[in-house]
């Protein structure tokens, strides 16, 4: 429009923007769609926290105005080794994390700035891993971690998660982002491919490991497959598969307890999503659509 | 001045082959060696003590087969897959158009669809589990209002599979959504501004612009709801245990009972090699149809 004005024509369109009827009733039908929608949503999680707070009959009948009470928590808390689980949960996040950092940094780096023959072969099979899941072969993975002598130790929780061709991926396409300038300039300073690498694409990738490191924790937080069929004990079994068999309905355990149980074990990752929600989202965004 | 060329070349390929060398080593170690071991022990028999493991062939194939469970599994894995993946992308996309438009609250919006997805699957079993026990559950209580009688929703085999697929749903519906809702804001304003003084219809202009725009994300939301349809099963361990009498099974799960309940490695590593090759044939036409369209980089 600024161009035709400048051209000294007449604009072709100035429309004020119509205050009709219709416009407002779409936004109040956008608005009645979209909160039933999220208050559908996010009733099972809310229902589940304030059952948590209070007794099984006022739970289970929906005495609103009955009185909160920590004992569902206290009871949970003595049923079952909770403070173990989290620092077998925390010691397994890390360790898959620090794992993955390392081989996806250095493989990222090969196929992003490495001119070699069969790269691109390689690439291509690394690319596979996407399809063939973990959790599909866990038969095999599992024979394998054992014949390792890693069987209930954290490692091998971990470890096979470490070379992940998502992570490849990405760091991949962050790495190949740097502009060579930059690279050829570290090099004539008389950098080694390792300072390059943690001088110049290292922190130019910040963006792409804070948002891997995310997925990453939150992933294997909630995994529990693979964690139950390679943990046999309270030493390296983790959160979620401590979760299920304190819920498991033999343990006879009543749905207030469980509740509590439940709240408590996904309460960090629930609140550091609520404090960094844009971080998360933007996370999962870059995660998966680069 | 040739030779330092060289020199620099073939030092360019040690140092590549170097740093792939850990991912390459634990790829083959976790993914590929196993994927060839599971084919290979697909096809011997179970060693007992009094029959060693002998070759069969395509022998635990055909007894997959004739194994009614089998079929169940893979019928209910259908129905699985055939209802999570467009009810969830359905529901992505309202719930993508509903956070993208100017209503009030629209953070407390975003934020209801998008918790379910950070949640781990037990949590999400156990939280649901409350809604379905007979009785004293949430869904039950409701329907009495209604005066309908109680259902054992987890435990008839009509409804079991219907749970589990409700509890997916939305554990994933807030995941698609926010690819949804990213692909929504590259849409150029001037599209709709047009569209206004076109005076089209606000149906028409989803229609036939901002559908047509969302088709990468869709095939991309599409191929991952596909690989869930095979993945997410945790919360079967709590709800139903793929009952009653294997209603709700799905393969994943099935293979993880023939080979950690049953102990039938053989049964489970056939069973492994289909659904590998369910995903392999995933993967080539992903790579290569579709790919092709919408390429990245």
């Amino acid at each position: 429009m600024s161009d035709a004005l400048k051209s000294g024509q007449a604009p072709l369109y100035v429309t004020a923007p119509k205050r009709s009827f219709r416009p407002r009733l779409t936004l109040a039908l956008d608005t009645f769609g979209a909160w039933t929608l999220a208050i559908v949503w996010i009733a099972p999680l809310l229902f589940a926290v304030w059952a948590a707070f209070h007794s099984t009959s006022d739970a289970v009948n929906f005495n609103l105005s009955g009185a909160w009470t920590l004992d569902n928590f206290r009871t949970a808390w003595d049923g079952a080794p909770w403070m173990r689980y989290f620092l077998n949960t925390f010691l397994l996040v890390s360790v898959v994390l620090a794992g993955q950092l390392v081989v996806t940094t250095l493989a990222g780096y090969a196929f992003a700035q490495f001119q070699f023959p069969g790269r691109d072969v390689l690439f291509i099979i690394v690319l596979l891993q996407l399809f063939i899941l973990p959790e599909v072969l866990i038969v095999e993975n599992y024979a394998m971690v054992t014949r390792l002598g890693m069987f209930d130790t954290v490692f091998g929780i971990g470890t096979p998660y470490w070379a992940s061709a998502f992570g490849i991926f990405l760091m991949r396409q962050a790495f190949k982002s740097v502009p060579k300038e930059l690279d050829e300039a570290a090099r004539i300073e008389g950098c080694s491919w390792f300072g390059v690498l943690w001088r110049v694409y290292v922190p130019s990738a910040k963006p792409t490991y804070l948002a891997y490191a995310l997925v990453s924790v939150s992933t294997h937080w909630n995994n529990f497959l693979w964690p139950l069929i390679v943990t046999n004990s309270e030493t390296t079994r983790p959160l979620t598969v401590g979760l299920s068999l304190f819920g498991a309905p033999e343990s006879g355990v009543n749905i207030s307890v469980i509740s509590a149980a439940t709240i408590m074990s996904i309460a960090p990752l629930l609140i550091a999503f609520l404090l960094f929600q844009r971080q998360f989202v933007q996370a999962f965004l870059r995660a998966g659509i680069k | 001045m040739n030779d330092l060329a060289r020199y620099e070349r073939r030092r360019r390929i040690m140092y590549g082959w170097m740093l792939l060398s850990p991912a390459l080593i634990l790829l083959s170690l976790f993914a590929f060696i196993p994927s060839a071991m599971t084919f290979w022990s697909s096809l011997f028999s179970r060693g007992t003590r009094r029959n060693p493991s002998e070759f069969v062939g395509t022998g635990n194939y055909d007894l997959l087969f004739a194994d009614p469970t089998f079929s169940k599994v893979v019928v209910n894995n259908l129905i699985y897959a055939g209802v999570t993946i467009p009810v969830s992308i359905i529901i992505a996309l309202a719930m993508a158009l509903w956070a993208n438009s100017k209503i009030p609250a629209r953070g407390f919006v975003r934020t209801a669809f998008f918790t379910p997805t950070i949640l781990p699957m037990i949590a999400a079993a156990n939280i649901w589990l409350f809604f379905y026990t007979p009785g004293l559950g949430v869904l039950d209580q409701i329907g009495a209002l209604f005066g309908f009688g109680s259902v054992n929703w987890l435990g008839r085999p009509e409804t079991a599979l219907w749970a589990v697929i409700i509890v997916t749903i939305w554990k994933e519906a807030g995941f698609f959504m926010i690819f949804y809702l990213a692909a929504l804001q590259t849409i150029p304003p001037d599209l709709k501004e047009a569209a206004d003084i076109e005076g089209t219809s606000r149906w028409t202009y989803t229609r036939r612009i901002v559908l047509p725009l969302l088709m990468p994300t869709t095939i991309f939301v599409a191929v991952n709801a596909l690989i869930n349809s095979v993945k997410l099963i945790d919360h079967l361990f709590i709800l139903t245990k793929g009952g009653p009498s294997d209603a709700s099974k799905l393969v994943l799960y099935y293979i993880w009972e023939l080979a950690f309940s049953y102990f039938d490695r053989p049964q489970g590593a056939a069973l492994t090699v289909m659904v590998l090759l369910v995903l392999g044939i995933t993967a080539a036409i992903k790579f290569i149809i579709l790919d092709r369209r919408t390429h990245y980089q």
